[in-house]
């Protein structure tokens, strides 16, 4: 078996192909999903309700909106107008002072501004809102310098339509499960198949080699690299583009590691119900591929499709992968939460692994 | 001792019969060709043989190993090239030679040993270093062979061990089946080069199916009335 191990490596590593498609792809995809995502901010339409009309809430507008980021489209008159104002499309960030913000400025050292943005696209949501916040406390070092109680104003957010911003780094968990699908399923299917292509695998066959060796000995490479390359997208997410991180990473690599076993069995599946190379390469790609990037989440929410989708995405196994590595990463839930879909995966792999060991064939018929 | 004792072999695919009661002996030392033409089931045969395909029915006995009850022995005592080219192609001289003897157990002494004759044998030093796609086509069928009889079986199964290769590398890859049956080994060949018939020391004819005809080359061009063992296929292919 070791053996085996050695000869893939070998085979793996000469093969250029195979390292674009094992670590150039993954840390391309990041890379580009990461950038494409960093919308830059200009011109950012906003409307402000100021109850308080003071001098340091105008100043602070001001302040806003002297900045090369922030247009003003209106100034609203009560907060009945803000839902208007944002149905209407044209604003993307509603300021809101309070009655006394200056007051409470001056006298408490402490005044709320109500920051709304529009969540529909949240990672644009979450820039202004940032943007925003940079530019208050800007301010307020400025009044700090002459004031002589230390004033603090303290931003309340809101974000509307899609309270917890679910979209932001979601591109984390897609491009994890679309890389261990491919390069998991698709490399074993076409690296099995090559060798029944070439005859290689008769060879093996009539050695005293038994086929579980023969698998287990192809498929182990695939387990380390795939592992190798989602710990690469991870860290690129981490420590190039900032990706918050809250769960237990040790739940998140050991999920990352079931999953990668499962999508080998589907790759071995795949192996032995295709003859060549070629075959098993459109197998994965239509059949793998494609349902994970259109059904399972990563891309179109589920929740929006028709019902008889929705069910098909319940058979994707990238789906659940994706609901929990989402749980863990970005809501940092922990094994109670997502247990379920722990044991949905599970299921999935013993019944993939079980499927190939009797659908592989010791005899080449 | 017979090495590979075969009686009344069926294989049938649906309703296609690609093997039809077959029955033959073939003795320790022996080269025995088996001859037919594609589609003959010869490759089919062969796969029985190797236990790479399970016979509808029928006796089969390789190197005193029942192909039913104790593969798992055949196995060890088998070497098996088939028609496609076997070694890998990305790897190296040794390192296809120690992959092939890991995976049948051999010690690293005897890998080490095993490479540097094979090296010695086919003039192979400047190639050490390469991989086996830049050798000649010639070369590498004799290292496939090589790599096939590593384990120093009792039986090498050949199916069209030359197809597509040169005269003078077929003469040459014949000197070695012939050195390897006079050490002991058993061969059992396919091939549709007639040429190559009259090396063996019996031949089998396949037609769709059965065997017509089997005997050395001497007595079948006797049996038939002419003069070599092309004409005697042609005449048993025509009848």
């Amino acid at each position: 078996m070791r053996i085996f191990i050695i000869k893939e490596f070998l085979q793996i590593f000469r093969d250029t192909r195979s390292m674009i498609i094992l670590f150039g792809i993954p840390i391309v995809q990041v890379l580009l999903f990461g950038f494409a995502l960093k919308t830059d901010m200009k011109d950012v339409n906003i409307a402000v309700l100021d109850q308080s009309k003071d001098v340091y809430s105008q100043e602070l507008t001001r302040k806003i909106l002297s900045s090369e980021y922030f247009n003003l489209s209106s100034n609203l008159s009560s907060s009945k107008e803000i839902e208007d104002e944002f149905k209407k499309g044209k604003i993307r960030e509603v300021l809101v002072y309070g009655e006394h913000f200056g007051e409470d400025l001056i006298k408490n050292g402490r005044a709320d501004v109500q920051i709304i943005t529009d969540a529909s696209d949240p990672n644009s949501a979450n820039i202004v809102y940032s943007y925003t916040q940079a530019i208050i406390n800007d301010y307020l070092k400025e009044i700090n310098n002459t004031a002589q109680p230390i004033a603090q104003i303290k931003p309340i957010t809101q974000m509307r339509y899609n309270k917890e911003l679910k979209s932001v780094f979601m591109f984390v968990p897609g491009v994890i499960t679309v890389i261990l699908m491919l390069v998991s399923s698709m490399m074993t299917s076409i690296s099995i198949t090559r060798e029944k292509e070439l005859g290689t695998m008769e060879i093996l066959l009539v050695s005293p080699v038994k086929p579980w060796q023969i698998i287990i000995g192809k498929v182990i490479p695939y387990v380390l690299l795939s592992f190798v390359s989602a710990v690469i997208i991870l860290l690129l997410s981490y420590f190039v583009f900032h990706m918050p991180f809250s769960g237990s990473l040790l739940l998140l690599l050991s999920v990352t590691l079931l999953f990668i076993v499962l999508a080998l069995s589907l790759g071995v599946f795949i192996s032995t119900v295709s003859k060549t190379q070629q075959v098993a390469m459109l197998m994965s790609m239509f059949a793998l591929l494609l349902p994970t990037i259109l059904l399972s989440g990563f891309i179109f929410p589920i929740k929006n499709m028709p019902v008889i989708l929705q069910w098909i995405s319940h058979l994707m196994p990238p789906k659940w992968f994706v609901i929990i590595i989402k749980n863990i990463i970005i809501k940092g839930n922990g094994f109670a939460v997502i247990w379920k879909e722990i044991l949905i995966l599970i299921g999935m792999t013993v019944f993939f692994i079980v499927l190939s060991i009797k659908k592989f064939k010791i005899r080449l018929e | 001792m017979k090495q590979v004792v075969v009686k009344d072999l069926v294989k049938r695919f649906g309703r296609f019969v690609a093997n039809d009661h077959l029955s033959f002996e073939v003795e320790k030392g022996e080269i025995f060709g088996f001859l037919g033409a594609n589609g003959a089931g010869k490759t089919t045969a062969i796969k029985i043989l190797c236990g790479l395909s399970a016979p509808t029915s029928g006796e089969v006995n390789i190197a005193g190993f029942d192909i039913y009850k104790q593969r798992e022995k055949i196995k060890q005592n088998i070497g098996y090239m088939s028609q496609k080219f076997s070694l890998y192609n990305d790897l190296s001289i040794a390192e296809n030679i120690r992959f092939y003897g890991g995976i049948y157990g051999l010690s690293k002494k005897t890998i080490q040993e095993k490479t540097e004759e094979y090296i010695a044998r086919l003039g192979l030093q400047e190639f050490t270093k390469s991989m086996v796609v830049e050798l000649p086509l010639g070369v590498k069928q004799k290292l496939a062979f090589l790599v096939a009889i590593l384990h120093n079986p009792a039986i090498v199964f050949l199916d069209e061990p030359t197809g597509g290769v040169d005269p003078i590398t077929r003469r040459q890859f014949w000197e070695m089946i012939y050195q390897e049956a006079d050490a002991g080994k058993t061969l059992f060949v396919t091939t549709h080069y007639m040429d190559e018939a009259e090396y063996c020391h019996r031949v089998s004819i396949m037609v769709d199916g059965k065997i017509e005809a089997l005997d050395t080359p001497e007595n079948l061009k006797k049996q038939f009335g002419v003069e070599s063992v092309e004409k005697v296929f042609v005449k048993l292919a025509r009848a």
